[in-house]
């Protein structure tokens, strides 16, 4: 049980780490999204909907009206805290912030944004994306066996749990494991199992088979009992205008009372066909489900409608989705959440460091530890270096680049390269130091960077209530914070062993 | 590669192989048992519902199988468990189903 644990987390533990901290940004990827548009001015919300909703066609009839398909997000709560259009089309397609009042476009720089980080969580980067989804349901699949080869090994669990003894070696590095894993456990558990809930259609095919038949019609024929399509139509190629949409909220306000309308989704948006889609909040308590109605482009008249509950096994997979997005959690459960998130990040790190540090203390001495020593500490301390790279990417790079939203993450895996060559080519104790240095620089700096790049320094940013914006600088400084004190115990820990 | 290396080799590819077999099939025929004690109502949920109930259960089973075949007496009895359950569960299902 043991071994099993052991070799999980040395083949595994390299990409669960980057999940983890990707993913504990991602949780965060509003506001990383607001600090990297700093065009953007500080967000106001909830707004009423239908002047944004006025403004949000004018502007998408006027710069879209050949699309074949519309989407607009109202500004609600601060998982959505600005007005957005978007449209895909013949002509190409695009998105845009638009401010509130005037209705007018709020230029921002080309930019991934946190949604980026969140993305590399689950959809990774260079993989197509079957690759992708595979390795990370495998990865998550690992995690759950190791956390329970984990439970099982560390059975003591209540004898053990308050146990630390600081440096002993490799049985402080154990204790670290231990401590980090069972006071997040509850979290880990839920975390990973509703992880696995995400990839199930994909890992799991055969299930579904069993009623549906195997093959592609039946997976579709699954697929479409669990979401049935809604009124859908086919563009009938006639143009028509597209009804004001303020009007149709008298009957979504009918059918919803007060609960928030998110965003709408349009069809053939100038179409004798045209649908319009009205979703609520997917936020709005811990199952992630919203209604959705669906109107008559033309006319106004409700198609459809599917409400949030269809049934108890839809609910339970909802009610994973919802806990492991966490989306819905108020101020201090979200504090929980991203802590949580760091100490899945610990709990794997110092596994990593631990199996390390145990074979040195035995004395071994062979290529493959020297191999894993390095790869650990361009993982656990390259990867903020590089995520932190992204940051001063976003401010530095040329607004006019081509692409630039894609070489801001070409930055990021570019950094990350040069973390594995340096820890490559230094003794691991040094790479160590000198990559938490290098983290604690490049994070603490953030601020600096931003007061410099842009218009909302911290000062600026707390007074207006700038509340992503400052929370990003206070964050980055914490971070340049640890990394220091790593960097700063590192050299300690030498200076005693000579 | 000695006895012990190939005996390790064959819980891994128990856990890997067996256990995916398992949780295949195994989810399937619990939930078809199920529905036949407690009748569900009709329509084109009542599948969907029941497939989406053995899906979510399929990674405690596939969990289990792979516990199973590490800590099993024997690397035999790691195969053998496993198979025969999943098996046996694939005849359930296609008799209840």
């Amino acid at each position: 049980m043991a071994w099993l644990h052991t070799w999980l987390g040395l083949l595994l533990g390299g990409l669960l780490y980057f999940m983890f901290i990707t993913g504990t940004l991602g949780y965060l990827d509003t506001g990383i999204d607001r600090w990297m548009r700093p065009e953007l001015p500080a967000a106001r919300y909830p707004l009423p909907p239908e002047p944004a909703l006025r403004q949000a066609q004018a502007f998408l009839q006027s710069h879209a009206g050949g699309a074949r398909r519309w989407g607009i997000t109202l500004p609600i709560d601060r998982n959505e805290p600005y007005l957005r259009v978007s449209w895909q089309g013949e002509a190409g397609s695009g998105a845009a912030y638009l401010d509130p009042g005037s209705g007018q476009p709020i230029a921002t720089r080309a930019t991934g944004g946190g949604q980026t980080l969140y993305q590399l969580h689950w959809r990774l980067h260079y993989l197509p994306a079957p690759a992708s989804e595979w390795i990370v349901g495998l990865a998550t699949l690992v995690l759950l066996i190791a956390l329970v080869t984990g439970m099982i090994v560390h059975r003591k669990i209540f004898a053990d749990f308050f146990t630390f003894r600081p440096s002993r070696g490799q049985r402080s590095w154990l204790d670290a494991h231990n401590l980090a894993s069972v006071v997040s456990l509850p979290f880990q558990l839920m975390i990973t199992y509703s992880g696995l809930i995400f990839v199930m259609f994909t890992l799991m095919p055969l299930i579904p088979a069993a009623w549906y038949g195997a093959g592609k019609s039946g997976q579709q024929a699954f697929l479409d009992a669990v979401f049935p399509p809604l009124a859908p139509a086919q563009a009938a190629g006639r143009p028509a205008a597209l009804v004001p949409l303020e009007q149709l909220l008298q009957d979504v306000r009918a059918q919803w009372g007060a609960a928030s309308v998110a965003s709408i989704d349009i069809q053939a948006p100038q179409d004798g066909q045209a649908r319009v889609q009205v979703v609520g909040d997917f936020a709005a308590g811990p199952l992630r489900a919203a209604p959705i109605l669906v109107y008559d482009g033309v006319s106004g008249a409700r198609l459809a409608q599917r409400p949030a509950w269809q049934s108890a096994p839809k609910a339970f997979r909802d009610l994973l989705l919802g806990l492991h997005e966490g989306l819905f959690a108020p101020p201090v459960l979200r504090a929980l959440y991203a802590l949580s998130g760091l100490l899945g990040a610990a709990m794997i790190a110092t596994g990593m460091v631990l199996w390390t540090v145990k074979r040195r203390q035995r004395g071994e001495r062979h290529a493959g530890l020297g191999l894993v020593e390095r790869l650990n500490v361009a993982i656990i301390l390259g990867l903020p270096v590089a995520i932190a790279a992204y940051f001063w990417a976003n401010r530095l790079l040329p607004l006019d680049l081509g692409r630039r939203a894609d070489w801001e993450v070409h930055t990021l895996f570019l950094a990350w390269l040069l973390m594995f060559v340096w820890a490559a080519l230094r003794p691991a104790r040094r790479a160590w130091q000198e990559q938490a240095l290098l983290a604690a620089a490049l994070c603490a700096g953030l601020p600096l960077l931003n007061a410099l790049t842009s218009a909302h320094h911290l000062g600026r940013a707390l007074a207006g209530h700038d509340t992503a914006m400052a929370g990003f600088d206070l964050a980055a400084l914490v971070a340049g914070a640890l990394f220091a004190g790593i960097a700063r115990a590192l050299a300690r820990r030498r200076a005693l062993s000579g | 590669m000695n006895g012990a290396r190939w005996r390790l080799a064959s819980r891994c590819v128990a856990a890997i192989a067996g256990g995916y077999a398992l949780a295949s099939t195994l989810p399937v025929a619990l939930v078809a048992l199920v529905a036949l004690a407690a009748p569900v109502a009709p329509g084109a949920m009542a599948h969907a519902d029941a497939a989406l109930v053995a899906l979510q259960l399929s990674f405690v089973v596939y969990t289990a199988a792979v516990v199973w075949a590490f800590a099993a007496r024997s690397a035999s009895l790691a195969w053998a468990v496993p198979v025969l359950a999943a098996l046996l569960s694939h005849g359930l299902a296609w008799t209840l189903l």
